[in-house]
């Protein structure tokens, strides 16, 4: 087991490497990737050659792609001036990128775990009733709902939901990030409730239809009909033996959905104003924010990839017929 | 006579389905003793499994319409509340199934599956039920039964899976056991050691088997009263030597027939021609007619009935009891 591991992290090196020489090259093939193009943008009104070849030195682009590729690499892993993982500064801010990074992420982070816990708190056990009363008038209403909660486009409910909850009936405050040890619990959670639940409906719906779809097949399987036999309750027989194998699949479902939701719910930020590491995306990327793109981009694919490792060990501890050598 | 352990009358299921009715047991009758092994024998589709199904209780209400009565030591098990069936499945009447591989939760250790049957019906500790299931693994062959006990079904060959299955059946020592197909998915030669691992516990533990299986083979030597059933109803039943020695019903003859023999290996097989009726649309008359090399009007316009022959030996044929004993004893017996 500890053998697979490492390997699985030194693939996870790997895949990182490759990630980030893919972005070093979107962003210099993209149009204005030119190094001078760059520098001239942020080098300030009108400057003079001087200014701008300071601004590149400053800004590194002064080395070619290539070098700046390595060094960049060097500095991610052992670190830079500011400190340990290497995420260097900000074109567009002017300053470093690492405790910027740390505090979207934060911020993300409370997005994605409470939406999280809503989603799997509202999916499951309508998918679990719904299985147990199949195509009774309580599972047509939700399998409906969870139509419509997979095909609503976040852009389209978000907005929805704001107009009616903030701005027609003042119920929840608008748009914004309010930190909970700042201002206070009220105001921190009333402006996350909408957003947790826009980003919420989509995979309560998901995860209402696949445990419907996981618990019917497991309630067919030859061991509940054993189970039965042995003269166990059927709550019993439901909980301990149907349950557990079909929701066991779920956890490397969801722990798959949350690592790509910290990776930045970027369309959920943008449209509740949230300061997270999505909103931080796009506007590096708009701001052809080198440095910016690339540590978003890092994280995020660190958070996938370690994400992956992690579910495939979990299922090993749940499921006693996976074994890795 | 001794009273009857089980009495199963007029057991009909059927089925309410898209295409159709299924009528997939159809006027069932008979009874078994304390101790006892029946065989019931029949094809894919004969209602063999399904009636047993319905006297454990574990068909669905909700989707067949069961009628008759299935009364064991004297109550009707169709006519039980949930909670006293649910207390006597599992330590009455136990059941074990045809493929082992499945009928196990993947996900559970072998012991802690069964000490689970033995907590579900007595006040005993964990500790208790864990060591019981031990020692029932120890009388089914298993070795090493406590490294077994905490494995999973997965690190078990199929046998020794069967032989889990019969432990925990046989925990809360069940007055009967029902075993539905067996040995269908395993080796011939495991065959043989989970059937005599069977034989010889129902006399340890004085359970009375009803031993589920279409291998006519599997019967002949554990069995002491035969039922051979046809299209959801029986068509004959006796003894091992009536059923073998004196078979009186054409789909018995048939059954025999396509027996194959060691020795014979040049001959050509005698399957019985045509398939197994449709349980939505049975033939009228006797249901075995289109398929009977003997069949004449009367089979077709009415349903024969089970008539004794001599003893306990009854079968369900028009055709005479001269006509049978003469066909037996030139054709049957002779081929």
């Amino acid at each position: 087991m500890l053998r697979y591991i490492a390997r699985r992290l030194l693939w996870l090196v790997f895949v990182l490497v490759v990630i980030v020489a893919i972005t070093y090259s979107i962003f210099f093939l993209l149009p204005g990737g030119n190094t001078d193009t760059i520098a001239q943008r942020f080098a300030g009104k009108a400057p003079t050659p001087e200014v701008v070849a300071q601004v590149k030195l400053q800004m590194g682009l002064d080395k070619p792609i290539t070098m700046q590729f390595v060094y960049f690499m060097r500095n991610l892993f052992f670190g830079d001036q500011y400190g340990w993982p290497g995420f260097g500064k900000s074109f567009t801010l002017r300053e470093p990128l690492r405790p910027i990074l740390m505090e979207r992420m934060f911020i993300t982070l409370q997005l994605a775990l409470g939406a999280a816990v809503m989603w799997l708190l509202i999916g499951i056990p309508i998918g679990v009733l719904s299985a147990l009363r199949p195509r009774s008038l309580f599972d047509r209403a939700a399998m409906g709902f969870a139509l419509v909660g997979i095909s609503i486009p976040v852009f389209v409910l978000g907005p929805m939901a704001l107009w009616v909850f903030s701005y027609q009936t003042h119920i929840l405050p608008g748009t914004g990030y309010k930190p909970l040890l700042e201002d206070g619990f009220y105001p921190w959670f009333s402006h996350f409730l909408l957003p947790w639940f826009v980003l919420a409906l989509l995979y309560a719906a998901f995860y209402a239809r696949l445990s419907r779809a996981n618990l019917l097949e497991t309630m067919g399987e030859d061991y509940m009909r054993t189970a039965r036999a042995k003269g166990l309750r059927e709550r019993r027989v439901i909980v301990h033996h149907g349950l557990r194998s079909s929701l066991t699949p779920l956890v490397t479902v969801f722990g798959l959905d949350l690592a790509g939701l910290m990776a930045g719910a970027v369309i959920t930020e943008t449209i509740f104003n949230i300061p997270g590491i999505g909103d931080l995306a796009i506007k590096s990327i708009q701001s052809q924010d080198l440095y910016a793109i690339l540590d978003v981009t890092i994280m995020a694919a660190f958070i996938i990839s370690f994400a992956n490792l992690a579910v495939d060990i979990v299922y090993a501890f749940l499921d006693p017929r996976v074994r890795y050598e | 006579m001794p009273e009857p352990l089980l009495e199963v009358r007029d057991l009909r299921v059927h089925f309410p389905t898209d295409d159709g009715l299924v009528k997939a047991v159809d006027g069932l009758n008979f009874s078994m003793v304390a101790g006892e092994t029946l065989g019931i024998v029949g094809e894919s589709g004969s209602g063999k499994s399904v009636s047993f199904l319905t006297v454990m209780g574990l068909i669905n209400r909700k989707s067949a319409i069961v009628e008759g009565e299935v009364i064991f030591q004297g109550q009707d098990l169709l006519k039980l509340p949930t909670d006293e069936l649910q207390a006597i499945r599992g330590s009455k009447i136990a059941m074990i199934f045809q493929d082992p591989m499945t009928s196990l939760h993947p996900f559970y250790k072998v012991g802690d599956q069964i000490a689970e049957a033995i907590l579900a019906h007595e006040e005993v500790t964990k500790k208790e039920a864990g060591d019981r299931a031990i020692e029932m693994l120890r009388r089914v062959n298993i070795p090493r039964p406590d490294e077994r006990a905490r494995q999973y079904p997965h690190e078990f060959s199929g046998g020794m899976r069967q032989r889990a299955m019969i432990a925990m059946a046989l925990s809360l020592n069940p007055d009967l056991l029902i075993a539905d197909e067996p040995t269908t998915a395993l080796d011939v030669t495991v065959q043989a050691q989970i059937l005599s691992l069977i034989d010889h516990l129902q006399t340890e533990f004085n359970t009375a088997v009803a031993l589920i299986t279409h291998d006519l083979g599997v019967v002949a030597e554990h069995c002491d009263h035969i039922q051979v059933m046809y299209a959801g109803k029986i068509v004959e039943e006796g003894s091992g030597d009536d059923i073998y020695y004196r078979p009186m019903m054409p789909y018995t003859w048939g059954l025999l027939r396509s027996i194959p023999r060691l020795g014979h290996v040049s001959e050509r097989l005698e399957p019985i021609s045509g398939s197994p009726p449709s349980m939505i649309f049975l033939p009228k008359g006797c249901s075995f007619s289109p398929r009977c090399p003997y069949v004449f009007d009367t089979c077709h316009v009415e349903e024969p009935p089970l008539e004794p022959v001599d003893g306990h030996h009854a079968a369900a044929c028009h055709l005479s009891l001269e006509d049978r004993e003469r066909i037996v004893r030139e054709e049957v017996v002779a081929s």
